[in-house]
């Protein structure tokens, strides 16, 4: 495995990060996801190089990591579909949502496809409920979703 | 009132670019810091009293008076952080307060951080409110470039950093001493009180907690008045408050509304009335966590924290989920079952066990495989739940449980006679 390092734009971004804190370990968070953007996932080794950034053991960086649902403790697809299935979204056809994501991937909740494009979750109540249902595609809320809409951004990606 | 008069928190939604520095300033914006700092920090905390602003996190506690909590001799460094985790299923406000008019945040932030004595505050933003953050991130900058924020704001030798702290997904992280380990980098696991934070708060030191819309209010109070604040709302529950609609009805979405204002008036009237014209069945008035009520009380009540309390359920946050006739009550239950199960921290085991048995439960009956007996055990867990933990997420579950049984029991009978 190649040297796990930040590279020099997320290094400058640690250093300024750690200026905003009166301890290191307060910093966990942001170098968790600086470090999750640069390498995609949180392998161990990423988390030992956390852990020696920020002077605490590898298994503090561990039991924080496993704590968070948004930092992944293996690799995801290019999109990552991320359902919400909680009470508002269930009540305006969030299950149609999920079935319509399974059918056309051919997967099930929680599965990446082969290719490794998509991958597919169900997730809690995003903050969106008045605009349900919705999901959250990578970084982006898509919100007010229908079957066509959804086919439509589906058939948007490369 | 109308709701069209009552425009302390939105009054800029829907101006063009709402979001940036000039806009902001172009409305009068950061006008109040120049009485801000021309006041002593007692006297701030004061008005804040008077105005009788509650907090609009879920708990209503008051504002003013939290504050004065924070021992004025203390020599540790005071923070405040700000609670924009917004994850209470049905509560979506703080996520437009930010994208919206995050310089009113940014504004109601400065007050707060004054009237404590703190020079550093964090906002603790969820994870997945990447454009929110993007947004705060740009008003923050535009706010340093312009001297309201760092070091001797506006010339008045007073100091204040800044900084976004962003979750990862939890929604636990929204109570505040979760919030608070959270940030300190630990597991985001909530603290035995006491102590309360106002006094051993984060980094051991004396922080106040306050949620984004309580803050977002601040700007209003400090530069219209406390008097002008309580023009709105009922004698008892001054002011405005966000809610934040969903579920069935024709037009779901964020409504500022003066406290004491009508439900059946927000449902049929500023929301267009049901979806497909069905009929209504029962409306969670404040966020999952609180009890449900069935459509007659809904009817009824009106949305204060005095009147709901009348009506055996709560402000809470303000998520207003509303559900038509043919809204399935056992599947809604075991939908809220899923979340407080799936969220609990673990570490009390009444939390961990009861949550996680009550799903499993409710699931098995909505299977078709209810037995005699699951409602008398769902009953029992919730009561063996609620008030015998660390924090009240056990509670969160507890009364949806006890309210939907109390309420549409024969429905959830109909799942065990089957
Ligand atoms: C399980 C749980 C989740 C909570 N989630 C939130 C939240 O997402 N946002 C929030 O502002 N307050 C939340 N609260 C309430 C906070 O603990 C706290 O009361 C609030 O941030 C105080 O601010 P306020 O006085 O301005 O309302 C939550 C409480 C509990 C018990
Ligand atoms: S009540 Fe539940 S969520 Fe709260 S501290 Fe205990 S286990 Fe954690
Ligand atoms: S329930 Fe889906 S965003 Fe809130």
């Amino acid at each position: 495995m190649a040297d796990i390092k930040f590279n020099e734009a997320n290094q400058k971004k640690f250093e300024q990060l750690l200026k905003r804190y009166p301890q290191k370990r307060a910093a966990m968070l942001p170098t968790l996801w600086l470090a999750q953007e640069q390498y995609g996932w949180l392998s161990p080794e990423v988390m030992t190089y956390v852990g020696g950034l920020l002077e605490v053991p590898p298994s503090k960086v561990y039991e924080v990591a496993t704590f968070y649902t948004m930092f992944h403790l293996q690799p995801v697809g290019k999109y990552h579909f991320q359902v919400c299935r909680t009470l508002s979204c269930q009540l305006r056809g969030a299950e149609g949502i999920t079935a319509q994501l399974k059918k056309r991937f051919g997967i099930g909740i929680g599965q990446t496809s082969e290719d490794g494009r998509f991958t597919l979750t169900e997730v809690e109540c995003l903050g969106s409920c008045g605009t349900a249902p919705m999901l959250q595609l990578n970084d982006d809320y898509h919100e007010d979703l229908t079957e066509a809409k959804l086919d439509q951004l589906i058939e948007s990606l490369e | 009132m109308d709701v069209m008069e009552a425009k302390v928190l939105t009054k800029n939604f829907g101006v063009k670019d709402s979001h940036t520095l000039p806009v902001y300033e172009s409305t009068g914006g950061y006008n109040v810091l120049k009485r801000l700092f021309s006041m002593k920090p007692e006297e701030v905390i004061e008005e804040v009293k008077k105005s009788g602003l509650r907090g609009r996190g879920g708990a209503g506690f008051p504002t003013g008076l939290k504050w004065s909590f924070v021992p004025k001799d203390s020599p540790k460094p005071k923070y405040l952080c700000v609670n924009a985790d917004e994850s209470e299923p049905g509560t979506f406000k703080d996520r437009y307060l930010m994208e919206l008019d995050p310089h009113r945040l940014i504004e109601g932030i400065i007050v707060c951080s004054y009237a404590i004595d703190c020079h550093q505050s964090y906002i603790y933003i969820r994870g997945e409110f990447v454009f929110p953050k993007e947004r705060l991130e740009q008003a923050i900058a535009e706010a340093y470039a312009k001297g309201y924020l760092g070091k001797n704001i506006l010339g008045s030798g007073y100091d204040l950093e800044l900084t976004v702290h962003r979750g990862a997904g939890a929604y636990i992280c929204g109570e505040e001493t979760a919030l608070l380990n959270s940030l300190e980098g630990l597991r985001g696991m909530p603290r035995l009180k006491p102590p309360f934070p106002a006094v051993v708060g984060l980094f051991g030191c004396p922080t106040v907690v306050n949620n984004v819309e309580t803050l977002s209010a601040l700007p209003f109070i400090l530069g219209e008045g406390p008097e002008a604040y309580r023009k709105f709302g009922t004698e008892k529950s001054p002011g405005t408050k966000m809610f934040s609609v969903s579920g069935h009805v024709v037009r779901p979405g964020n409504y500022e509304i003066p406290l004491g204002y009508s439900l059946k008036k927000l449902i049929e009237e500023d929301c267009g009335g049901m979806k497909d014209g069905k009929a209504l069945k029962a409306v969670i008035p404040g966020g999952s966590s609180v009890p449900v009520l069935p459509a007659k009380d809904a009817m009824e009540v009106n949305l204060d924290y005095e009147s709901l309390a009348e009506k055996g359920s709560m402000l809470g946050s303000g998520g207003v989920i509303v559900m038509d006739e043919t809204t399935c009550m056992v599947k809604t239950l075991t939908n809220l079952a899923h979340f407080y199960a799936h969220e609990s921290c673990g570490q009390c085991s009444p939390c961990r066990e009861g949550t996680g048995w009550a799903h499993k439960i409710l699931k098995r009956m909505l299977a078709g495989e209810g037995r005699a007996g699951d409602l008398e055990t769902l009953h029992r867990i919730a009561d063996n739940m609620a008030g015998k933990t660390i924090c009240v997420l056990a509670d969160a579950l507890a009364m949806p449980i006890w309210s939907y049984l109390k309420h549409f029991r024969s429905e959830f009978e109909a799942y065990i006679e089957k």
